[in-house]
């Protein structure tokens, strides 16, 4: 019965998979801005703000850093994805399988696959910190990599087996789980944070600003962690989403809205997820902290109950819960467009299985500025691919949609492109000096160079 | 009866963020509100579930 209904589920899900989306199914700005909100309002959050803090992030530089971000970020959607999305009305990996063929789409989707299981994997052990809580068992510290120990690693597998479990079963009720609790846990972010403010020494609003430099955003890393600066951030803000923009994951859910301005509703979830719930959740890890006298153990679950109470530990839980869950369902139908006719609910249970062990491992939460960064900048190529072959193709003489029209399942072009793009932006890393949050936007760049001219190279055999 | 519900919903928000402004000025104490983000988390979700099952 359950599998039916699964099976069911597929099915609506595959709808306009392969066409474009009917007038009939368009959905307005509103119904956008409510989607990003909830979606950027995750688990994650109450990790990145606080390895913010971590990192000695300035006040200023923070405040500024992601307000610019954001606005970056924002304009990504609406210039380059929204664009494309509300022209074509199709997903990514049609538009990609038409342009890079079908084995290449294919290589993405496990790449992807992968990702969301790492991305999975540190939502579960977020989860997980709130779970231990009344086993008092010891956490993980910012610079660990490997398990704390056993209990830990009990901990994990068994919320990985629910979650794994939950995601076999279906995405539906997830899905409208989520969209309830994404007001409520924006508010247990502010209400938490406004409530610790006087133990931080905040006794009206006009000291906010004083005790923030002092206290909270200090611009002195912890033992062991790099210094951001506002470059730091302002690129991070911009790019941690960089594989939805600029990499035009986004194109499968903005191809629903009625106009391209659809891709400004994004903003929902930039000043809302990014930039209040990090503000937030790094002012509560600052008081942790300051109680702790720096301890170094990282663990969002107490922090949010110590501040929040069941209320806080809750708010982690779900907020892991309702990231990690889609996430591996995700990965489950990226993988299953690479094996169609396995049985969804076994390919699920393998992410879930690759997922709860990669939760295990600490450094996935430690790290996650690093991953998310990563994450984007391995899919971003095919955002610039997509891009050049979509507007500026036609109007230079190559042919657009190439492997559609030579009915190719390879485009040489387009791996020559995702791989020395990548390899170019290690090169640039590796010669420079230059951090991984940074190589995006000479990265996209490259990616559109490459792209042009080894399709210059590639299609000439077609045109001779 | 939806009606209803839907003001205990959105009486459960109120009831998450406003109590923190309370401490801020010293109106209520942490652990007040800790109960009062509790209770206001339960008619939030309370009802939505209700409205759901039906």
């Amino acid at each position: 019965m359950l599998l039916e209904k699964l099976s069911a589920h597929l099915e609506e899900v595959k709808e306009y998979e392969r066409e474009p989306v009917p007038a009939s199914r368009w959905r307005g700005f509103k119904s956008f801005l409510g989607m990003y909100a909830g979606e950027h309002t995750a688990g994650t959050e109450f990790v990145i703000g606080p390895l913010f803090v971590a990192h000695g992030a300035g006040a200023m530089d923070l405040i500024l850093g992601l307000l610019l971000g954001n606005f970056l970020a924002v304009l990504s959607w609406a210039f380059i994805c929204a664009p494309i999305a509300v022209r074509e009305r199709v997903t990514l990996y049609y538009l990609l399988e038409k342009i890079c063929g079908k084995h290449l789409t294919n290589a993405y989707n496990l790449v992807n696959a992968l990702m969301f299981c790492f991305l999975a994997g540190s939502m579960i052990a977020v989860s997980a910190t709130a779970i231990g809580i009344p086993f008092n068992i010891p956490l993980a510290k910012l610079t660990d990599w490997l398990p704390s120990g056993l209990p830990w690693i009990i901990i994990v597998v068994l919320v990985g087996a629910v979650t794994t479990f939950v995601a076999t079963l279906g995405y539906d009720k997830v899905e409208k789980f989520s969209t309830i609790a994404a007001p409520w846990m924006i508010l247990v972010f502010l209400a938490a944070a406004i409530a610790v403010l006087p133990e931080l020494g905040v006794k009206n609003w006009g000291d906010f600003f004083q005790v923030a430099q002092d206290k909270i955003w200090t611009g002195k890393p912890l033992a062991g962690q790099s210094k951001f600066t506002f470059w730091h951030i302002l690129f991070f803000a911009w790019f941690c989403n960089m594989a939805m923009h600029i990499g035009m994951a986004d194109l499968s859910i903005l191809r629903y809205a009625k106009k391209w301005t659809a891709g400004f509703a994004s903003a929902g979830g930039m000043y809302v997820g990014h930039y209040i719930a990090w503000l937030a959740s790094g002012i509560l890890y600052a008081l942790f902290l300051q109680q702790s006298n720096e301890n170094l153990e990282f663990a969002p679950g107490p922090v949010a109950y110590s501040a929040a109470g069941i209320t806080g530990a809750l708010c982690v839980i779900i907020a892991g819960w309702t990231t990690a869950n889609p996430t591996i369902y995700r990965a489950g139908l990226a993988l299953q467009a690479i094996m169609p006719k396995a049985k969804t609910w076994k390919i699920t249970l393998i992410v879930g299985s690759i997922t709860t062990l990669a939760a295990c491992f600490p450094a996935l939460v430690m790290q996650l500025l690093d991953f998310v960064a990563l994450y984007g900048l391995i899919l971003m190529p095919m955002g610039a691919i997509i891009f050049i072959d979509y507007w500026l193709f036609p109007r230079i003489g190559l042919q657009s949609n190439l492997a559609a029209v030579k009915n190719l399942t390879f485009n040489v072009a387009a791996l020559i492109t995702w791989l020395g793009s990548l390899l170019a932006c290690y090169l640039i890393a590796k010669t420079t000096g230059l951090e991984i949050f940074f190589l995006g936007l000479p990265g996209w760049f490259l990616a559109a160079l490459i792209y042009i001219f080894s399709s210059y190279a590639y299609q000439k055999k077609w045109s001779k | 009866m939806k009606i209803l519900l839907k003001l205990v919903s959105i009486a459960g928000l109120i009831l998450t963020i406003l109590p923190s402004i309370g401490v801020f000025y010293e109106v209520i104490s942490q652990d007040e509100n800790k109960y009062f983000m509790l209770i206001g988390t339960l008619l939030w979700f309370g009802p939505k579930i209700i409205f759901k099952a039906k």
